[in-house]
């Protein structure tokens, strides 16, 4: 019993260090959200293994299959509800693990790899979420899906080859849901698991989060059992009640059965893809489904390696002086979104459609704006404000992800039918 | 010093390094082997998946069916016949241009409204409003003793209505 006993401290200090630098269980550095993220992925897995039991990956089953969980298995739906819970949770918390990693400097010399490898583990989490979505073959998940292989369709050069092979043919159909359903329960777990083991390492090695140097007193460090395993254990076993609970009102959507002759009206993406079928709306489908992704990714990419980039770690924000940055940063991209959206509704009349010249009206044009509007709020910042390089950086990191929540929000309770401005009270929309 | 020496002492290489790089040609062996046989695997999967639906020529009715200015679903060939105000007979594709959802005929506005993303066409499949980038396809059309017939092997692109689309009696 008592070898048993230490066998399980062993495990768990072989995940951790023995010893923590103190600053660093500080509940209001990190939120506790990477511990959350695990959490969640953990009771995906859990769920989903009990879903593999139930559902079958066939056109002609797919749709019944999750259908008969509501009715034939004892709480099969809750199972449903916490997997479909987790999993919006999930990407919720990554996206704001990322921000949280961004605005205390934990990107800078060191932890460089590891900021790939979380950026590698938001596009898992993202996938595992998107293929998800096609698997109970209803509407919601046949046009989504429609929508974004046209979307692939548009990336230059290999679209359509890649189209092809995601799709598994010229139509959706079996091959699809077949392809999805692979990378849906193994491909992504699986890569998932391997690169999540490589953050925890990685973590481990730069010597636990990150925190202040202040002035060469050493930091005091604390033994990691009970003072972090008490801390991980209350905001892991707060979240799994909180899911769990959850899952009892909010149920995962289940419309009609896939119909390829009638999209519904209107046809939402997933709320996190709602920012992308946003731009859809006002850019040419070249530049919203290739050009801006394409250059946020490569943003976030290269943002480390950037000398300067990362602020003094362990502070949020850099500083108190940071904080105001970043409030004003975050209003005057909100601000941007909300005038850009109300601005090309006005725009939009009858017989201006998206002709030849729209590759440049509605591409280039909007695209060089936003790039000189970075560069110069950039200069502004640095040269005329006497910010540092990390402030400005994070100025802009902060004001790109305040656009792209005005943008998700717009798209989630702001569009109506057919992908019409209206208040969210008058509006038939939503797919959550 | 036996013949493999002196080739070796030519090549200067030592046995470490020849098995070593022996190694690496077959882990790089592997990988391609790997590689080509996902590609394959999944190529074969592309081309076996040809729509099932071979529907070819689809039979949408007599001409006295299809009045002129107004726009008729054809399900069974997934495109919407549409008679111009002049007579004229044109197949439009059900597929919307920018990202491929059904657009369905709105009698009211006179116009195809898509559900995704709000764009409109024209009864001659033209875009009113964006983002679709180019008008709705086209099939081609034929009359035969009084009844339309519809081509839907292949559908056409266009950039633009042009009157020669249209099939006339």
């Amino acid at each position: 019993m008592k070898a048993s006993r230490q066998s399980i401290t062993d495990f768990i200090l072989h995940l951790h260090p023995r010893t923590v630098p103190y600053p660093t269980i500080r509940f209001r550095l990190s939120w506790g959200l990477g511990g959350m993220a695990v959490v969640l992925t953990g009771l995906l897995f859990l769920t989903g293994a009990l879903l593999l039991l139930a559902y079958r990956p066939t056109l002609e089953e797919a749709y019944g299959s999750v259908r008969a969980l509501g009715r034939d298995i004892p709480l099969g739906y809750w199972v449903r509800n916490i997997h479909h819970a987790s999993a919006n949770l999930l990407a919720v918390v990554a996206v704001l693990h990322l921000l949280r990693t961004a605005l205390t400097g934990a990107f800078g010399p060191g932890r460089r790899l590891n900021w790939t490898i979380g950026l590698g583990l938001l596009v898992f989490v993202l996938a595992a979420n998107f293929t998800g979505y096609l698997l109970p073959w209803d509407q919601l998940a046949y046009w989504a899906v429609t929508v974004s292989m046209a979307a692939l369709g548009y990336i230059p050069l290999c679209g359509d080859w890649l189209r092809g092979v995601i799709q598994g043919g010229p139509e959706i159909g079996q091959a699809t849901l077949s392809n999805f359903y692979v990378l849906h329960v193994a491909v992504i777990p699986g890569s998932l698991l391997v690169l999540l083991l490589w953050h925890f390492w990685l973590v481990r090695r730069a010597g636990g989060l990150i925190s202040t140097s202040e002035g060469g007193e050493p930091i005091r460090r604390i033994p990691v059992v009970p003072n972090l395993i008490a801390r991980e254990a209350a905001v892991g076993l707060s979240l799994v009640a909180f899911v769990l609970f959850l899952a009892m009102f909010w149920n995962a959507p289940l419309l009609e059965q896939a119909n390829p002759g009638m999209s519904p009206n209107p046809t939402k993406a997933p709320w996190y893809f709602q920012g992308l079928q946003e731009l859809l709306l006002h850019l040419h489908p070249v530049f919203a489904a290739f050009v801006w992704p394409f250059l946020g990714g490569a943003a976030l990419l290269l943002l480390p390696l950037i000398p300067g980039s990362a602020l003094p770690g362990g502070v949020w924000f850099g500083s108190e002086r940071g904080r105001g940055l970043a409030a004003w940063a975050a209003g005057g991209g909100a601000l941007l979104a909300v005038a850009a959206v109300l601005a090309d509704n006005a725009l939009r009349q009858p017989g201006v459609g998206m002709a030849a010249d729209a590759l440049i009206a509605r591409g280039i044009v909007p695209t060089s704006a936003v790039i000189l509007l970075a560069a110069g709020g950039y200069w502004l910042l640095v040269k005329a404000a006497n910010r540092t390089r990390a402030e400005a950086v994070m100025a802009g990191l902060v004001a790109g992800f305040a656009i792209l929540t005005v943008l998700t929000v717009v798209g989630v309770f702001f569009r109506g039918a057919e992908m019409h401005l209206v208040w969210p009270w008058h509006g038939t929309g939503g797919s959550l | 010093m036996s013949k493999t020496d002196t080739r070796f002492a030519g090549f200067k290489i030592g046995r470490r390094t020849f098995f070593n790089r022996i190694w690496t040609v077959l882990g790089l062996a592997a990988l391609a082997e790997f590689g080509w046989l996902g590609i394959s695997f999944l190529a074969s999967r592309r081309d076996r998946n040809r729509p099932e639906r071979e529907v070819g020529v689809v039979d949408a009715g007599e001409i006295s069916m299809f009045l002129p200015g107004t726009v008729t679903a054809v399900p069974q060939g997934q495109f919407y016949l549409a008679r111009l105000p002049d007579g004229g007979f044109l197949a439009l594709s059900r597929t919307c241009t920018h990202l491929g959802c059904s657009v369905p005929w709105d009698e009211e506005k006179g116009a195809f409204v898509c559900p995704c993303h709000g764009s409109t066409f024209s009864l001659t499949g033209e875009v009113l409003t964006g983002p679709a980038p180019r008008p709705l396809d086209t099939y081609p059309v034929r009359i035969e003793n009084g009844m339309v017939k519809v081509d839907c092997a292949k559908a056409r692109r266009r950039d633009r209505f042009l009157a020669e689309q249209a099939t006339r009696i």
